[in-house]
């Protein structure tokens, strides 16, 4: 139910008759600030991905190699359809490979 | 099925009565906290349930709030539900009779009603009801013990019509009708069965194999056209109420509308009430002032929510002054007595131009005598002689 309709049309009470139907609200929007990940500062913790609330944190079985040569088999990314940039990856990455940014400078 | 219907004469208090249409409608969850003057009302049918007279879960929670919640859970599922409170425990409900209606669940409940603490009281008024008016649940009040019963039959049949689903209080005196015995006449549970059959596909249900969300977050976005839908579902149903009020009358014969008016014709004084002990006096005090000449009339509230204010208004289209007898409180308010405010607000509205004298009387039970509403219809008579009209209520029965 992506378009605002008349109060006809929703369904009684409010209720919601398809499931996981919240992946339409599109959260990521009420952000001021989003997290950006630096993949060679990523040690692979996993840290951000357990504390994240929403989550937003997206574990992939993506392999990358750093500059320095260290092989992951996974990679972290941030889904920004949902991370409502409350910070938390960034205050809890040991190393601080996630730096909130702006999203209006 | 039971084609002719055969009527049962016994004697019954109000709270009987509301059990024995519970266990007619075969209600299959139950959940309650005792609390006077409701307490009688689950007793009975904690008895039917052990006596396997009635096949239906019973759920003795642990206060009334668990006891709406429950009733919420097991509507949600589809089940048909009846609880009951007075008083303090609808109070603790509150915030659950909002979910019950914003969710349009068909719960009906019995609330004989009862004065407020503080101080401490455990006998009758309408204070608890009237703090419950703006829940979006259609509420009746009764006025007598065969009422609660056949009303109590009727509000399933509207609760549960797919053009309503909206929960509905049954209310009525507490003690001067919840502890008093009436004749009663009572339907075989097969008749009333027939006469409200349980559906399957009337309305969402929550269930395993079809999942629905219930009771989600509306954001700022949603959730006023959510409320709308309550709003209009509630002013609305008046047209199921007057169907079922027709269709009642042709199975069991008994005859309801949405007001009660009595010698209101030719009255030029008309006592607006509500409740079984209001109406009877000021009938018995209507009859004695036309003995002595004095044109009165009484017109009772039947339906409260929706509020009949059209059909009110034409009741009193030929009184000269009205007076409402209020016995429960909205302190703080310009005039005191809320069923006052409620016509003031209507017959202004709809360009009603009467007098209107509020009178409050029956608070915690503090006794009403016939002669109280005889000199209050005196008192309207002066009011109208001297065209000058009180600006506060009449507290009647109070030691000044």
């Amino acid at each position: 139910m992506a378009s605002l309709s008349s109060w006809k049309e929703i369904p009684l009470g409010g209720l919601i008759k398809e499931p996981q139907s919240s992946r339409y609200n599109k959260t990521g929007s009420w952000r001021t600030e989003r997290p950006v990940l630096e993949q060679d500062a990523c040690i692979r913790c996993t840290l951000c991905w357990v504390y994240c609330p929403e989550p937003a944190i997206l574990e992939l079985p993506k392999p990358y190699t750093t500059k320095k040569g260290i092989k992951y088999n996974v990679t972290y990314e941030i889904n920004y359809d949902y991370c409502k940039g409350c910070g938390i990856c960034s205050q809890v990455c040991p190393t601080k490979a996630i730096k909130m940014v702006p999203e209006v400078s | 099925m039971q084609r002719q219907l055969t009527k049962e004469r016994i004697g019954l208090t109000s709270n009987y009565a509301a059990a024995y249409a519970a266990k007619a409608a075969d209600v299959d969850v139950i959940a309650a906290y005792p609390i006077t003057p409701q307490t009688t009302i689950i007793e009975k049918l904690a008895e039917f349930v052990a006596d396997g007279e009635l096949n239906a879960e019973f759920i003795p929670v642990e206060s009334e709030h668990s006891a709406l919640s429950a009733m919420v859970g097991a509507s949600a599922v589809g089940a048909r539900v009846f609880t009951a409170t007075s008083a303090q425990g609808l109070e603790y409900m509150h915030e659950v009779l909002h979910i019950a209606s914003g969710l349009r669940l068909p719960i009906v409940m019995a609330t004989p009603g009862r004065a407020l603490s503080a101080p401490i009281s455990i006998h009758g008024d309408y204070q608890d009801i009237m703090n419950a008016r703006d829940t979006g649940w259609i509420i009746y009040i009764a006025s007598t013990a065969q009422e609660v019963y056949d009303t109590i039959i009727q509000a399933y049949k509207v609760a549960e019509d797919p053009r309503v689903l909206l929960p509905v209080m049954v209310s009525y005196d507490g003690f001067l009708m919840s502890h008093t015995v009436e004749p009663v006449d009572i339907y075989p549970d097969e008749y009333v069965r027939n006469y409200i059959p349980k559906f399957i596909g009337n309305r969402p249900r929550l269930s395993p194999n079809e999942p629905i969300t219930m009771g989600p977050i509306a954001t700022p976005d949603w959730y006023y056209e959510i409320k709308y839908q309550v709003i209009r579902a509630n002013k609305d149903s008046r047209v199921i109420i007057d169907e079922v009020n027709k269709s009642f009358t042709e199975r069991f014969g008994n005859q309801y509308d949405v007001i009660e008016r009595y010698m209101t014709d030719d009255a030029d004084y008309v006592l607006i009430t509500y409740g079984g002990a209001s109406t009877g006096n000021a009938k018995e005090a209507v009859n004695k002032l036309r003995e002595n000449g004095i044109r009165a009339g009484v017109v009772r509230i039947r339906l409260y929510r929706p509020f009949p204010a059209e059909d009110i208004a034409k009741a009193v289209e030929g009184a000269k002054v009205i007076g409402v007898i209020d016995r429960a409180l909205s302190i703080g308010n310009y005039i005191e007595g809320p069923v006052y405010n409620d016509i003031a607000s209507a017959f202004y509205t709809l360009g009603v131009e009467k007098p209107l004298v509020s009178a409050i009387h029956g608070i915690s039970q503090r006794a009403m005598y016939i002669n109280d509403f005889y000199q209050f219809v005196i008192k309207l008579k002066d009011f109208y002689e001297s065209k000058s009209y009180p600006k506060n209520p009449i507290y009647l029965g109070l030691r000044e």
